[in-house]
């Protein structure tokens, strides 16, 4: 049941015909997981922590930098060095005590992730690399998850969710990671800091509705966004029956760390 | 020849030779050698783009791959 002061800080969603008092409950018992505490996460964790998720997971080893605070909001120049899911913890409760915040000092990787996603309803792909994203994808998948995936690069960005077995995945897009330095990170090639706010929002969004369980998700669809023209493009997908990991014939049973990919950003600074 | 890329319809000279990957190739798509490509709501595999001929009326998406996120080396 909600407190008259949680009716008055939800009464904004609540007097949404989608949302209202039962809907307040669902997110509140609702559970979400955010993966890597940086450009998506920040927005990720700071709309989820206000709309009143009550419990958000949130993973990342790394502490915060100076050069992350051009575009992750949810770090401050006084955080400088101190762990990011700290940091993070921290405005998501100033923002909502309500909120139970579990933290995850640690990289995501095959031997830890099958557990970690297991206590969560959807998780959300916040990271910078490869590795990273396509494990999410396929522990999601063989897990049954629902998640959201979200890229950014420069000054453009892309998303999609998604529901395993019923929408296409990440593998079906991309079969597998690109090689090893083969495709240029933010902190090479630059990113224009609003952007990982708009692409972060959308995935927050999806969680949201995904727990509401109202509206459409971003399914078979990818959404891509470019600042610099500032347009939106949604680009049709369906699965693929020769996904290595959702389709007809899977080669891919578990997870496990793509090592080829293991670059971008995690191993050279670890 | 007309076909349409990532939503922009785009005039090509004439060319019953083209493939997709000479296309790729052609247009100086960036990310060449990993770009996922849709033809007319199929996604490739990525094999068949130097097999696949490229069609009056064809609707191709470029597909790239995109990192980003949180950062651990800046």
């Amino acid at each position: 049941m909600l407190t008259d002061s949680q009716i008055e800080r939800y009464s904004r969603h609540i007097i949404l015909k989608e949302v209202g008092g039962k809907g307040q409950q669902k997110l509140f018992d609702g559970r979400v997981l955010i993966i890597g505490a940086g450009g998506l996460g920040a927005p990720i964790a700071l709309y989820l922590a206000a709309a009143g998720v009550g419990t958000i997971g949130i993973a990342d080893a790394d502490d915060v930098d100076l050069s992350n605070l051009q575009r992750q909001v949810i770090h401050f120049t006084p955080d400088i060095g101190t762990p990011k899911v700290e940091s993070a913890r921290r405005k998501m409760q100033a923002i909502n005590p309500d909120v139970k915040v579990i933290t995850y000092k640690e990289w995501i990787t095959a031997a830890n992730i099958t557990a970690i996603i297991a206590d969560y309803d959807f998780i959300i792909d916040g990271t910078d690399n490869f590795a990273a994203k396509f494990l999410i994808n396929d522990a999601c998948v063989l897990a049954g998850k629902p998640y959201s995936h979200g890229g950014i690069l420069q000054f453009d960005g892309q998303t999609i969710t998604v529901t395993p077995g019923e929408s296409a995945c990440y593998r079906c897009i991309f079969p597998e990671p690109p090689p090893k330095d083969a495709i240029p990170t933010c902190s090479q090639a630059g990113v224009i800091g609003v952007l990982p706010g708009v692409i972060g929002t959308i995935q927050a969004t999806e969680a949201i509705k995904y727990l509401l369980g109202k509206g459409d998700l971003l399914t078979d669809r990818l959404l891509t966004y470019s600042a610099l023209r500032m347009k939106f493009r949604e680009v049709p997908l369906k699965r693929k029956a020769s996904c290595p990991v959702c389709g007809d014939n899977p080669t891919i049973t578990e997870a496990k760390d793509e090592l080829d990919a293991f670059t971008v950003c995690d191993l050279e600074g670890a | 020849m007309k076909i349409t890329i990532n939503g922009k319809e785009m005039l090509l000279v004439e060319n019953s030779a083209r493939t997709i990957d000479s296309l790729l190739e052609e247009l100086d798509v960036s990310q060449r050698l990993y770009v996922t490509v849709e033809l007319n709501g199929d996604i490739l595999d990525r094999p068949t783009h130097e097999t696949t001929p490229v069609a009056e009326g064809d609707v191709i998406e470029f597909l790239y791959f995109m990192g980003g996120g949180s950062s651990h080396v800046d």
